[in-house]
C-alpha cells in the first residue's frame, strides 16, 4: 500500500501550529538550555558556557529534597482527584439523561470563569484555624485542626485546580465506553462493582490514564497552592525557582531547576501515554 | 439621494478621518510638552495618588512607577533597562552602595536639600554619601522587632526573641521570606551588638539558633501572605518585619504590633536617588526637595501603603500637629521617649548585607532553613 503524500492545503493549515510550538515553545526551552550555563555578575546574565550553575544546584541535599517532595505531592495530588473524581465522572456518564449530562458538564467548566489564585485565597477562609471548617466542627466539640500552611492544605489546593478538568476527562473517555459491553458483563452475571473494574475502568483505560496525567502535570509546577495554602513550608520547585530569582538574580540556576521539572514532566507523559496505549496483553 | 452626491460625502469621511488620524501624534506631542513625566522605580506605594498626588498638581508632573519587591530585584530591573530608564530611584540603605558602584545613579548637590531640618543621625547616613560626596536622600525609615498577635502574646511576652521557642508560638511563627532581616535578628538574638559583622564562630551560632527554632515554624510568606496570615490570626508572631506591615493592619483594626525586644531591633532604611541618565533631572530633583519637605515627610510618615518614621524634625512637628494619633501610634511624639531615644539608646541596628561572609552564603542557609 503506498501512502498519498500529504497535500498543499493540508501542510498549510498545520503551519499555524507549527509556527506557534517553535516560536512559544521549542525556542524558549533551547533558550533555557542556553542561558543555564550562563553567569550573573552584578546582576547582570552573562552568555557563558559554565557548568557551575548545574554542579551547585544538583549536588544541593535541598534541591533534592524538594524534589522528592515536589514528586509525592504531584502523585498524591494525581491519585487523590482521579479517586475523587471517578464516582462523580461514572455517574454523569452512566447513570444521567441527556439533558442533566449536559448540565453538568456546563457546571464544571464554571469553576474556570475564575482565576484559581482568587479560589486558592478564598480557601483560606475555609481553611485557617478560625476559618468555616473549623467553626463548624466546633459546633460539636472538635477542633480545630490545624489545616492551613500544611500539606494537607497544599494537596486540597491542587485537588481545587485539577478536579473538575480530571472529571471532565473521565466523563469524556466514559461515554466512549461501548454500553454494549457493560451489559454483556450484566449477561453474564457479573456483579455492579466488578463490571466497572473489569470492563469500564480497562475500556476507558487512555482517558483516565490521561486525567491523571493532567493532574500530575498541573500540580507538579503549581506554585500557588503549596505558597498559599501550604504557606511555602517546606518548599515545593517552583517556590525554589522563585527563592533563586529573588535572591541574587540567579535566573541560570532558576534555568536548571526548570530544565529538571520540564525533563520529569516530559518522562512521565511519555510513561504514561505509552502505559495509557499498550496494548492488552502486551 | 442619488449616488453622484453619495460618493463625494464618503470620501470626505475617510479625508476627515486621514486628517484627524495624521493629527494625533501632534495632540499627544503637544499634551507631552506640558506636562513632566516622571519614571519612578520604587517599592509599592510611592507613587500612588495619597504622595504624589499634590506634588503632580501643584507642578504638572506625572509620575509613571514601577515597583519592585527587594533590592535584588531592583538592581535586576535596573541592569536589564537602558540609562534613563528610570528619573528617580528609591532603594533601600544596603542597597545604595551597589547602585553608585555600579553607576546607576547620579551625584547629587547636598546645598538642593534641607538637612538642616533633619535628626543630626540622618544627615550623613553612612552609604548614601561616598568620599563626601551625595549620592543618596534619606526620606523614609522603619524598624523591624517581633510582630505579634495582641491577644495571645503581651508586649512584655514579645520584649526578648525567646518568644519565638514559647509553646504558645508552636506552629504559629511566622517568615517574611527574605533571610537578611530574619538572620539579622537571630543574630540580635544570640547577643551580637553588631549584627551583620560577624565572624566565622558567631555565623555558626547564629545558623545554629535559627534551625533549632525551625519545629516552631507555621510558613514562609511573601508581602501578600504576610498580612493575611497576621490578618486572620493564622501566625501569632512573625520575623523579619515590623510596623511596615503591622502598622497597616493595626490602623484597620487587626490586633497586631511590633515589639521591638530587648536584644535590639533592625533599622530599614529608604532613600531616594536620580538615576544615571535621566532626562527629567530637574523636575526629580524638585520631588526630593518636596518629599523631604517637612509637609512631604508628614505624608511619607503616614503613606496608606506602609507607614514609617521620618528623618526630618520639622517633618515630626507637622505631624505632631495635623495627625497627633499617627504621631502617637508610631512613637513619634516630641518631648517624651520616642523613636529617637531608641536609635540613641543603642538598640537599634542598621540593616546591612552581610560583612564578613557573602550574601550568598547567607541565602544558601536560608534556602537550607526553609527545606529542613
Amino acid at each position: 500500500m503506498t501512502r498519498s503524500r500529504p497535500s498543499l492545503f493540508s501542510l498549510v493549515l498545520s503551519l499555524p501550529l507549527l509556527i506557534w510550538q517553535v516560536a512559544f515553545f521549542l525556542f524558549p526551552l533551547i533558550f533555557l538550555v542556553a542561558i543555564s550555563f550562563w553567569t550573573v555578575r552584578n546582576f547582570q546574565m552573562t552568555p557563558d558556557l559554565n557548568f557551575g550553575n548545574w554542579d551547585r544546584i544538583l549536588t544541593r541535599g535541598t534541591f533534592w529534597d524538594a524534589y522528592a517532595r515536589t514528586a509525592m505531592l504531584a502523585t498524591a495530588s494525581a491519585a487523590l482527584t482521579s479517586a475523587i473524581a471517578f464516582p462523580a465522572a461514572y455517574a454523569i456518564s452512566f447513570k444521567l439523561s441527556e439533558r442533566a449530562k449536559q448540565w453538568l458538564v456546563f457546571v464544571l467548566i464554571i469553576p474556570f470563569f475564575t482565576s484559581y489564585l482568587v479560589r486558592v485565597y478564598s480557601l483560606q477562609v475555609f481553611l485557617s484555624d478560625a476559618g468555616i471548617i473549623n467553626a463548624f466542627l466546633d459546633m460539636f466539640g472538635i477542633g480545630p485542626f490545624l489545616m492551613l500552611n500544611t500539606t494537607f492544605g497544599t494537596l486540597v489546593g491542587m485537588v481545587t485546580l485539577c478536579l473538575p478538568l480530571v472529571i471532565l476527562l473521565q466523563v469524556f473517555s466514559l461515554n466512549f465506553v461501548n454500553r454494549d459491553f457493560v451489559e454483556a458483563a450484566h449477561n453474564l452475571r457479573c456483579g455492579r462493582l466488578r463490571t466497572v473494574l473489569a470492563v469500564i475502568v480497562p475500556s476507558a483505560r487512555v482517558g483516565l490514564v490521561i486525567a491523571a496525567l493532567f493532574a500530575f502535570i498541573l500540580s507538579f509546577g503549581d506554585f500557588v497552592s503549596p505558597l498559599y495554602l501550604g504557606g511555602g513550608n517546606p518548599p515545593t520547585l517552583s517556590i525554589m525557582i522563585t527563592d533563586i530569582t529573588k535572591s541574587g538574580q540567579q535566573w541560570p540556576r532558576a534555568a536548571v531547576v526548570a530544565l529538571m521539572m520540564i525533563g520529569t514532566l516530559l518522562t512521565v507523559a511519555f510513561g504514561a501515554i505509552t502505559y495509557a496505549y499498550k496494548e492488552r496483553g502486551k | 439621494m442619488t449616488k453622484t452626491t453619495h460618493a463625494p460625502t464618503r470620501r470626505r469621511l475617510l479625508q476627515m478621518t486621514a486628517g484627524a488620524a495624521l493629527a494625533t501624534p501632534f495632540l499627544s506631542i503637544r499634551a507631552a510638552a506640558q506636562t513632566v513625566n516622571l519614571s519612578m522605580l520604587a517599592w509599592y506605594g510611592h507613587a500612588e495618588p495619597d504622595i504624589v498626588g499634590e506634588f503632580e498638581d501643584a507642578n504638572n508632573a506625572k509620575f509613571t512607577p514601577k515597583y519592585y519587591t527587594g533590592g535584588d530585584n531592583m538592581l535586576g530591573l535596573i541592569a536589564q533597562s537602558p540609562a534613563g530608564t528610570y528619573d528617580l530611584i528609591l532603594s533601600d540603605a544596603e542597597y545604595v552602595q551597589q547602585l553608585n558602584a555600579a553607576g546607576y545613579i547620579e551625584q547629587l548637590d547636598p546645598a538642593d536639600y534641607a538637612f538642616d531640618d533633619f535628626y543630626p543621625e540622618f544627615q550623613k547616613f553612612p552609604g548614601h554619601w561616598q568620599d563626601d560626596k551625595l549620592y543618596s536622600v534619606i526620606t523614609r525609615f522603619g524598624f523591624l522587632g517581633i510582630a505579634h498577635n495582641t491577644d495571645v502574646l503581651s508586649e512584655k511576652d514579645a520584649s526578648s526573641y525567646g518568644v519565638f521557642s514559647d509553646p504558645r508560638v508552636t506552629g504559629k511563627l511566622g517568615h517574611f521570606d527574605w533571610h537578611l532581616p530574619n538572620l539579622g535578628q537571630m543574630s540580635l538574638a544570640v547577643g551580637n551588638p553588631s549584627p551583620y559583622d560577624i565572624d566565622e564562630a558567631a555565623w555558626e551560632k547564629v545558623q545554629e539558633a535559627t534551625m533549632a527554632l525551625r519545629g516552631q515554624v507555621g510558613g514562609f510568606f511573601d508581602y501578600g501572605g504576610t498580612f493575611s496570615s497576621l490578618n486572620d490570626g493564622q501566625m501569632v508572631a512573625f520575623g523579619g518585619i515590623g510596623d511596615w506591615i503591622t502598622g497597616v493592619l493595626e490602623k484597620n483594626g487587626a490586633k497586631v504590633r511590633t515589639t521591638i525586644p530587648e536584644e535590639g531591633g533592625l533599622q530599614w532604611t529608604e532613600s531616594f536617588s536620580i538615576g544615571k541618565g535621566s532626562r527629567n533631572h530637574e523636575m526629580a530633583r524638585k520631588w526630593i526637595q518636596w518629599i523631604t519637605s517637612p509637609d512631604g515627610q508628614a505624608k511619607s510618615a503616614d503613606m496608606a501603603a506602609y507607614p514609617a518614621l521620618v528623618p526630618s524634625k520639622k517633618g515630626w512637628e507637622v505631624l505632631n500637629s495635623t495627625n497627633p494619633a499617627e504621631a502617637k501610634r508610631q512613637n513619634m511624639v516630641l518631648g517624651q521617649h520616642n523613636a529617637m531615644d531608641m536609635i540613641r539608646e543603642g538598640r537599634i541596628k542598621y540593616r546591612q548585607l552581610p560583612v564578613q561572609q557573602s550574601l550568598e552564603d547567607w541565602n544558601d542557609f536560608w534556602s537550607d532553613y526553609k527545606g529542613a
